[in-house]
């Protein structure tokens, strides 16, 4: 078993598996029976200014979307930050924090964008013993429509200021909770750690609306009558985040600002992707409200099986592997050619790669009498369709052409130098070949 | 209770009445919406899908189950009865494991079927519960046709021209509309009168009058409705039965299996029917398994199904043969009955094994004696009043492309025809298909 042992910004917790703050760890109930599972950390549901604590919705905060077997492949809520009083979220910190030393327990907040608020709850906050905070500027509904949560992370000017002053007025280290719900996530990242961040978490949940009741004429979830957007999470939004990660890990002006990743991860498997992509660690929030806390045995085994058949002794070796390979479009290797291929052993002939290709692509698979299917070299462009509609994992797979082949549905041997659209000559503004 | 399994000879009332009402009830509980849900997201919507082909009246199976899937049942079972009128009772009676189920791509992938025929009987009930009749009929030709059998085959070519707009006489010998889905098929694939009220919901289409007891060749001649109707179709099934030609088969205790099913499928009281203690079923086919299972579900202590060749050869399904095994029958194969003993009443089935060589299947002289105070014959049914007008071919009405006998304006279709396997889903293919093809000639379309 790999030691999972992680230090992200000088916080150490026995595994890279965070629950994200959230309904998971709204209170001391929870985060105990969370540490008993195994989880190496939780961000605490998210605290706000002391005085009457925020109310909920009573009716549902929560519409989802499904995929077969009633599988939630993406959860939309409106819920708001904790609806318990500061002083109870604080007591519990305390003593949760004071049995669980080793792991790590970090402070969500948010409270309206002046100093004093922020330094009065930080003074509060560090009492707790807890690792650090997390700057919440993320919630997408209810708590923006009061100059909160993305209405702050949407102008990277109020993040940049906010994060400041919570260096200024604590010793913890800084963790800025971005939104996604913003063109350009460099810009408050950016804003972030000009500020002094010690680490930016992404992503927050993304404005939604999950479904509408045909009925009513209503959104989901709806509240006698009427619906308001809420944000969106679980598996549907991974990839959103996993490239808004990348795109901060690849930023020059970004490398090496620390990362905590967020956002569907729902197995070792995705951890281990948003690892590669350079976060330091992961948080998770649907998995567990799904599955409940049980699933990070599985992370925790998982993890350390690939890391052990890797030969990483360490998950600082696998944080950011992958960075050096997000690349743009146009320096992808236009001479890197591949075919489509049948395995007609796995094969069950349930003809999906061809209605797929054929009527949707590039007719390049053919259909026998009995049903046998193929791929025509002579249309095939690869395009990995029929492998993404094929229910049978494996059985379609590209293979690369080797160079000196040639490729039958252009004609030409396929070369063996790399070249791309920068140097290619359909290309207007091709700037090689002078 | 005065009788129990162990009481000798033919007697009534073996079991408490509990056990009939359990016995005899659905073979498959229907499937509740969680369970459809289910079962029908596992459905990969195939392309040219390979269960549509093989079923025979050619149901777009991949449409009607992703129609359950989005929560329209009823848009299913209209997709399913536009091909098929009696997908209901389809649904209940398909040898799905032969059929649509055999060849679904997940059995191929993992031996595990989408259940095909539990999702249609799914939708199909939805829609028949409501009482919603889903076809209109087209505007009236003032043509007439008339459909000898009520059966499967008849019904759906008398459903299907009602719907075009033409008239139609349905002329059935027996008391009672459905034919063998009212008379034949096992009482738990079809609970609960079904067959009759599927009978009633097809019937709301209009345009179609039901002639109960009216027999074609001594009611009616085929040269009278041939005179007073613009076409004639025969759906009139197989009403004979193959003799045995053994000793003793005049003995009390000896019946055909198709007269025993139509008693029981008839009876009002399960419990005043008498079964044999030891019963010997000969055949292996459908009629055969039913015939045995149902005599076990009566209450007999010992029952057997002889079948002359391997198991390997046996028409019934292997589905079919586990069903039997699982309720308790005995299948004894490569064995031929040579004589039933007794003194007046049967008392036991005298049979002698068989193998087949390259001249047919011979006795091996071995013999071995089962008890047997009641034989049932199950050894295939005849055609049975044919008009001689018409050519018959390998025992069946000659028919070429969509039903067309050698007779002109006179079409066939369904187990009395030549062609296509003795199903129900064959017999409604065949009706409706011929119904098209009399439509096209009445009006040229
Ligand atoms: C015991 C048994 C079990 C079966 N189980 C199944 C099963 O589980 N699944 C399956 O798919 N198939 C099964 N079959 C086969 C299936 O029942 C038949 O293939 C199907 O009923 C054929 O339909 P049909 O309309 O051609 O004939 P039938 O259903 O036989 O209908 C013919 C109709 O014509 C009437 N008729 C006959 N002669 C005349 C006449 N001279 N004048 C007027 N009317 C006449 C009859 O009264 C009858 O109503 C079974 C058959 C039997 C015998
Ligand atoms: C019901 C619910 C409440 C949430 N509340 C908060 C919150 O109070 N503070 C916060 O920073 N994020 C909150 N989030 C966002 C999650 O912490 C997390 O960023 C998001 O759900 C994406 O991760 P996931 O895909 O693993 O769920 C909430 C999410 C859900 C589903
Ligand atoms: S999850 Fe629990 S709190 Fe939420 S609606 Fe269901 S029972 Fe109520
Ligand atoms: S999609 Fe896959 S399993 Fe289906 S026919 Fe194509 S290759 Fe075969
Ligand atoms: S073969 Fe099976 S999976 Fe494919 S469409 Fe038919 S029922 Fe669905």
């Amino acid at each position: 078993m790999a030691d999972l042992t992680t230090n992200f910004i000088g916080i150490k917790s026995p595994n890279p598996f965070w629950l994200a703050s959230a309904p998971p760890t709204d209170k001391e109930y929870n985060v105990r029976r969370a540490f008993e599972a195994g989880w190496g950390g939780v961000v605490w549901k998210t605290l706000g200014e002391e005085g009457p604590p925020v109310v909920n919705v009573n009716g549902p905060r929560y519409g989802a979307i499904w995929g077969a077997d009633r599988r939630l492949l993406g959860l939309n809520n409106i819920e708001l930050i904790t609806d318990r009083p500061l002083e109870v979220n604080l007591e519990e910190m305390t003593r949760v924090k004071k049995d669980y030393p080793d792991r790590a327990l970090i402070a969500s907040l948010m409270v309206p964008v002046n100093e004093d608020s922020w330094k009065a709850i930080l003074d509060r906050v560090i009492e707790t013993g807890c690792d650090g905070v997390e700057l919440n500027f993320g919630c997408p509904h209810g708590m923006s429509e009061r100059g909160m949560g993305s209405a702050v992370g949407q102008v990277p000017e109020y993040v940049g200021q906010v994060t400041e002053w919570c260096k200024k007025h604590s010793d913890l280290p800084v963790i800025v909770k971005l939104t996604p719900n913003i063109t350009d996530i460099r810009k408050p990242a950016q804003a972030a750690k000009d500020g002094g961040a010690d680490a930016v978490s992404l992503i927050n949940t993304i404005n939604s609306i999950t479904s509408v009741d045909l009925d009513l004429f209503a959104p989901e979830p709806t509240i006698d009558g009427k619906g308001a957007h809420g944000g969106y999470c679980g598996p549907a939004v991974k990839p959103i985040a996993l490239n808004m990660v990348a795109e901060i890990s690849r930023s020059p002006s970004l490398a090496g600002l620390p990362i905590s990743g967020i956002g569907g991860v729902t197995t070792w498997r995705d951890a281990a992707e948003f690892m590669a992509l350079g976060a330091g660690n992961v948080q998770v929030c649907t998995a567990a409200m799904t599955y409940g806390f049980k699933i990070v045995q599985e992370m925790i085994s998982g993890l350390s099986q690939y890391m052990d058949e890797k030969g990483f002794t360490s998950t600082s070796e696998l944080v950011g592997r992958a960075v050096p390979n997000c690349s743009d479009w146009q320096h992808l290797n236009l001479n890197y050619v591949s075919k489509a291929r049948i395995d007609q052993d796995a094969c069950i002939k349930c003809g999906r790669c061809y209605a797929a290709c054929e009527d949707t692509s590039h007719q390049a698979i053919t259909m026998s009498e009995d049903r046998v299917f193929d791929v025509d070299d002579s249309e095939c462009v690869a395009c990995n369709l029929c492998v993404n509609v094929c229910p049978v994992e494996g059985c379609i797979t590209m293979e690369q052409l080797a160079p000196g082949t040639v490729d039958e549905r252009t004609g030409k041997v396929v070369e063996k130098d790399y070249a791309n659209w920068t140097t290619h000559p359909n290309n207007p503004g091709s700037c090689a070949a002078e | 209770m005065t009788n129990s399994p162990f009481t000798p000879g033919l007697a009534s009332g073996r079991l408490a009445a509990e056990d009939y009402a359990s016995n005899f009830g659905d073979l498959h509980d229907p499937l509740d919406d969680h369970e459809a849900l289910v079962a029908a997201d596992r459905c990969y919507f195939c392309h040219d899908a390979p269960c549509m082909t093989a079923c025979p009246t050619d149901i777009d199976i991949p449409l009607f189950i992703r129609q359950i899937a989005t929560g329209t049942p009823e848009a299913a079972a209209r997709t399913i009865l536009s091909q098929n009128i009696l997908g209901g009772m389809c649904a209940r009676v398909c040898p799905t494991e032969t059929l649509c189920e055999e060849v679904c791509v997940r059995e191929v992938a993992e031996g595990k079927p989408v259940i095909i025929g539990q999702l249609q009987r799914y939708a199909t009930d939805k829609l028949m519960e409501a009482g919603v009749h889903p076809f209109t009929r087209a505007a009236a030709t003032g043509k007439k046709v008339a459909v000898v059998g009520a059966g499967p085959a008849g019904l759906s070519c008398a459903h299907r021209l009602a719907m075009k707009g033409h008239d139609v006489d349905l002329y059935d010998a027996r008391p009672k509309g459905g034919g063998l889905n009212e008379y034949g098929i096992a009482a738990y694939k079809t609970v609960n009168g079904f067959a009759g009220a599927e009978v009633d919901w097809l019937m709301q289409i209009g345009g179609i009058t039901l002639h109960t007891g009216k027999a074609l060749g001594t009611d009616l001649s085929l040269n009278a409705l041939k005179a007073d109707y613009d076409a004639v179709f025969l759906g009139m099934g197989l009403g004979g039965v193959n003799a045995l030609r053994a000793e003793g088969e005049d003995k009390s205790g000896v019946s055909d299996a198709v007269d025993f099913i139509s008693d029981l499928r008839q009876s009002e009281d399960l419990s005043s029917l008498p079964v044999g203690r030891n019963v010997v079923v000969i055949g292996g086919g459908m009629t055969a398994v039913d015939a045995a299972v149902q005599s076990k579900l009566l209450g007999a202590e010992n029952v057997t199904i002889l079948y002359r060749r391997s198991r390997a050869e046996m028409p019934a399904s292997r589905f079919e043969q586990d069903l039997a095994a699982s309720k308790g029958v005995r299948l004894v194969f490569n064995a031929k009955p040579v004589r039933v003993t007794g003194n007046g009443a049967a008392q036991a089935v005298e049979a002698e094994y068989t193998v087949s060589g390259p001249d047919g299947l011979k006795g091996t002289g071995e013999t071995f004696t089962i008890p047997a105070d009641q034989v049932l014959k199950a050894i295939g049914q005849t055609l049975e009043g044919a008009p001689d007008a018409l050519t018959i071919e390998g025992g069946k009405i000659a028919v070429t492309g969509p039903g067309r006998t050698s007779v002109a304006g006179v079409w066939a279709g369904g187990d009395c025809a030549s062609g296509g396997e003795d199903l129900t889903v064959t017999a409604v293919a065949e009706g409706r298909d011929a119904a098209e093809d009399i439509h096209a000639s009445l009006t040229g379309a």
